[in-house]
């Protein structure tokens, strides 16, 4: 693992070279640092340090041996030769062990070309094979849909074990037998599950641990790496997505320490699988009566125009939460331009009440690296495991680490890999009143009395064991963290829970994080995707417009839905967006998908181009702004949203539409930004909101709200693997949500 | 958990052995011998006691251990079912497959070899009608694979009969040896 930053510093000398570095340090992180590479396999960065491959052997002054750069510590004056004939020679000797078993099956090896174990043996290997003998072979494991193997070619690198102890938190390989007959795997017929575990794919040095959707799909060389951003959750983790001829055939982690260091979700990893569903829209298509027919974009768009112009205020713009900051900003403008201010990202909340408190945006209030070095958190209704898996795995590090006292407010009980401070489980429809037992035992403990609008709330409850457990824990330490999940924010009390856990942070000197779903509620809040905010939270001209449910509810005369939006499955109110839709004159849906249910409300689909396909900005749930390039090439006729809104901006003879790439809207909000002043920025109003008292909360359903990790997005309801794992069919089997389309 | 729940650990903690539906393949006996082994260690080291409480898991089941068996190991001691796996497929000494009740090890590493040992390990073979790592039809005998040292050079060559050592060996006396096994 990574070496503490320490004041000792120690002399060595790396291949004559003198430096300082800090004690405790291993010789491979000092060689690293200087740039004098030591091959290595089961050395890694992240992982805690096994030494058993023995190829970072290098020669140390006065030790009678070669020694494992990887585990032996630096010591005053040590002379350290990385390229000495002792070290070349330990090195050489070792990869000749580690091949002796290596099958020479690179051709068919998935692996090859990108081969750790390929590439040491250009490097360091003999280039003649001296043995003779039968090679061992390793029976294959099942280990689930996502992982493939190919145990022969193990070389007990064990990388994949310690990511299963130490870092997922759940061990579910191992090493089986002994010497000639040792194994990795799960001794049993068990598959993977922990949602972190595709990175055995990545950590895997040889092509034992493969991915199995990418089975036989292309040869790494021949395909083209795109750096691009995740959507499916606020995180904004790093990916490379790996094009071969225009079609997206991998998605793969990017090393970015401040967001996902060298992880992803397997949801990150396996979404693109989706991509080319049978239900893809691949040409525009226009509604005459119950007849559906595919159209040329020109008379498509037309029918779009017709529907949309002179609408007025009588016009609702949904937007889905993982389109992307440009996407939002020009739904956005085309609805304001038109005169309309009804436009909405949050579809699955239900509360929309005390929005002068709004922030910015939904933001975690500390950046990410910081998690790590959290010491009391409160997390508030969040299946945080679902919904954010690498903050689920920042804040087990900060647990096992160092310690911090966590503790969660949820519906339901769920198993966290670290110990938990304390789980309090209530009733959705109890909430309100028990996380007012929390803030009343908080302000027990810091001493203040209570503001003016919660003294109320906080009076009625009877403060419980339970309620100061969680506040107790909340208050360890000095960095204290107050998180409201997805599930808080689909609460039908939601601004009710917000202005207390607001409070609660406020009292404890926590920071407060909001952590919104999708995979860019902040670059919708920042580009004015709300009704009652221009973008970057400008004042409106006119009055407020309608939210999500304000807009289903009073039914509109048109609406334009932008992005994978299937209300089934993505509406809260499902039962009044399938009325308001059909009872409006003119539904534009722009959509990369298009289902029967789709087919039954809209008036014309417009195919749009995914996240894969499309060039763009999110912002993260820090406020950090990435923009990605187009990776891969878009399915039939469908084209980036983007573009498709600036053309109807352009034919609905609105002004300002003339952009010629996403760069240009993007800089042009990011000048809105550069205007409005800090304070404004902050925003940091103060809820003088009430709760109100026995909210019946009748509304919050369990099975429909907690949704499943690999349910969230219409990609990831088509990514096939992720539906086959042992989390969807739990989840299914939990929610009865079918989640394959085709 | 009250302050006598559990077992008294070496270093003062106390240690509550976990639950699970494959706890309950553990005997009474076993369970009570796992928590003296879990008493030696420091609290929270309980994964220490692998090896002991395989011990005697396999000891009640004739000799060797059954998944579901490790199973309720691993979940008496609160560890991840597959680092029980991991010690039980290592060490020679726990039979991970069905056997014979009486395990038969015959020494063939060098002080032995030199003194016969393979003549041994031989007429074992052929008296029994079985090769090494079989076991014989009516479950009496299970020939284990060929031992490492046992460190018993004075006495080669050598065996060792369900953990008794047998020393200076004949065919003869072999045979003996066997036929009195039940």
């Amino acid at each position: 693992m990574a070496i503490k930053p320490t004041e000792d510093l120690l002399n060595v000398i790396v291949d004559g070279v003198a430096i300082k570095a800090p004690k405790g340090a291993m010789i491979i992180h000092v060689t690293d640092v200087q740039g004098a590479y030591v091959p290595r396999f089961c050395y890694h960065d992240k992982l805690p340090i096994a030494a058993n491959c023995r190829m970072c052997l290098v020669e140390v002054e006065n030790a009678p041996k070669p020694l494992p750069a990887c585990a032996t510590p630096i010591a005053e004056g040590m002379k350290i030769f990385t390229k000495s004939k002792l070290a070349l020679g330990a090195q050489k000797a070792t990869m000749e062990f580690l091949l002796i078993n290596h099958p020479l099956d690179c051709p068919i090896c998935d692996q090859g070309g990108e081969c750790e174990l390929q590439d040491l043996a250009l490097g360091f290997g003999r280039d003649i094979a001296r043995f003779n003998e039968r090679k061992r072979v390793v029976k294959d494991k099942n280990l689930g849909p996502l992982v493939s193997t190919d145990m022969t070619r193990c070389i007990h690198c064990t990388r994949c074990v310690r990511f299963g102890q130490d870092v997922a938190g759940i061990q579910e390989l191992g090493t089986t037998g002994r010497g000639e007959n040792m194994e990795i795997g799960t001794y049993i017929e068990a598959s993977v599950d922990h949602e972190l575990s595709g990175n055995i794919i990545d950590l895997c040095p040889v092509g034992a641990l493969n991915s199995k959707p990418f089975r036989f799909q292309g040869r790494s060389w021949e395909m083209t790496q795109v750096p691009l951003v995740a959507t499916h959750d606020g995180l904004g983790s790093n990916v490379y997505g790996h094009v071969l001829r225009g079609e997206l055939k991998r998605v793969v982690p990017r090393v970015n320490d401040d967001i996902n260091e060298t992880w992803i979700s397997d949801r990150d990893r396996f979404s693109y699988t989706g991509l080319y569903a049978s239900d893809r829209l691949q040409k525009p298509m226009i509604r005459e009566g119950s007849q559906w027919r595919e159209a040329s974009w020109e008379d498509a768009l037309q029918v779009a125009v017709h529907g949309l112009k002179g609408t007025g205020t009588s016009l609702g713009v949904l937007a889905h939460p993982s389109c992307t900051t440009e996407e939002f900003y020009l739904a956005a403008r085309v609805a304001r331009a038109l005169g309309s201010n009804n436009i909405d990202h949050r579809l699955r909340v239900r509360d929309f009440r005390d929005a002068n408190a709004d922030p910015l945006y939904p933001s975690l209030g500390l950046p990410l690296a910081e998690v790590d070095a959290l010491t009391g958190v409160l997390v508030i209704g969040s299946n945080l495991r679902s919904e954010l898996p690498l903050l689920a795995h920042r804040l087990r590090k900060a647990a096992v680490g160092s310690g911090a006292q966590v503790a969660f407010f949820d519906s339901t009980e769920r198993e966290y890999l670290f110990p938990v401070a304390a789980q309090f489980i209530a009733g959705a429809g109890a909430w309100c009143a028990e996380l007012s037992g929390v803030l009343a035992a908080a302000y027990d403990l810091v001493g203040v009395t209570p503001a003016p609008n919660l003294s109320k709330c906080v009076k009625a409850v009877r403060v419980t064991a339970t309620h100061l457990a969680l506040a107790k824990a909340l208050c360890s330490g000095t960095n204290r963290a107050v998180w409201l999940g997805a599930l808080a924010m689909r609460h039908p009390a939601y601004a009710d829970l917000r202005v207390i856990a607001a409070e609660l942070a406020r009292v404890v000197g926590a920071n407060l994080g909001l952590l919104a779903e999708g995979g860019n509620a902040a670059g919708a809040w920042l580009a004015g995707a709300v009704p009652h905010r221009g973008a970057v939270a400008a004042a409106l001209s006119g009055a407020v417009g309608l939210n999500t449910y304000e807009m289903l509810h009073q039914a509109q005369r048109s609406y334009l839905c932008v992005g994978a939006i299937e209300p089934a499955t993505d509406i809260a109110e499902i039962g009044l967006a399938h009325a308001a839709f059909k009872q409006a004159d003119c539904v534009v849906v722009l959509t990369p998908f298009v289902t029967d249910e789709l087919r039954q409300y809209a008036h014309v689909l417009l195919p749009i181009a995914t996240c894969f396909e499309s060039s763009g900005t999110y912002v993260n749930l820090e406020g950090r702004w990435q923009s990605q390039s187009c990776a891969a090439r878009a399915v039939g006729e469908a084209r980036p949203g983007w573009k498709v809104l600036r053309v109807l901006g352009n034919l609905l003879a609105l002004e300002g539409f003339d952009y010629q790439s996403s760069e240009e809207i993007r800089e042009e909000l990011r000048s809105l930004l550069g205007v409005i002043s800090n304070e404004a920025v902050q925003l940091s109003v103060i809820s003088t909101h009430v709760p109100v008292e026995g909210t019946t909360n009748a509304l919050f359903n369990q099975q429909r709200d907690d949704v499943p990790m690999y349910a969230i997005d219409a990609l990831l309801r088509r990514a096939v693997p992720l539906q086959n794992t042992a989390i969807s069919r739990r989840d299914q089997a939990l929610h009865r949500v079918s989640g394959v389309h085709d | 958990m009250s302050s006598t729940e559990g077992i008294l650990t070496s270093d003062g903690g106390r240690f509550v052995p976990g639950e699970g539906d494959k706890v309950a393949l553990l005997s009474a006996n076993t369970r009570h011998e796992i928590d003296l082994w879990i008493a030696r260690f420091p609290s929270g080291k309980q994964r220490s006691a692998s090896l002991s409480a395989l011990r005697f898991a396999q000891h009640q089941n004739d000799g060797f251990l059954t998944p579901q068996l490790m199973d309720g190991v691993a979940q008496y001691l609160r560890i991840p079912a597959i680092q029980i796996y991991e010690v039980a497929s290592f060490y020679s000494m726990f039979e991970t497959h069905p056997c014979g009740r009486h395990h038969v090890s015959v020494c063939t590493n060098i002080s032995c070899w030199l003194n016969g040992g393979e003549n041994i390990l031989a007429h074992c073979e052929s008296k029994l009608g079985i090769k090494v790592g079989e076991s014989t039809a009516d479950g009496r005998i299970f020939l284990k694979r060929e031992e490492e040292c046992l460190a018993a050079c004075t006495g080669a060559p050598m065996m060792m009969v369900d953990h008794e050592f047998h020393e200076y060996l004949t065919p003869e006396k072999v045979s003996k040896i066997l036929d009195a096994l039940k």
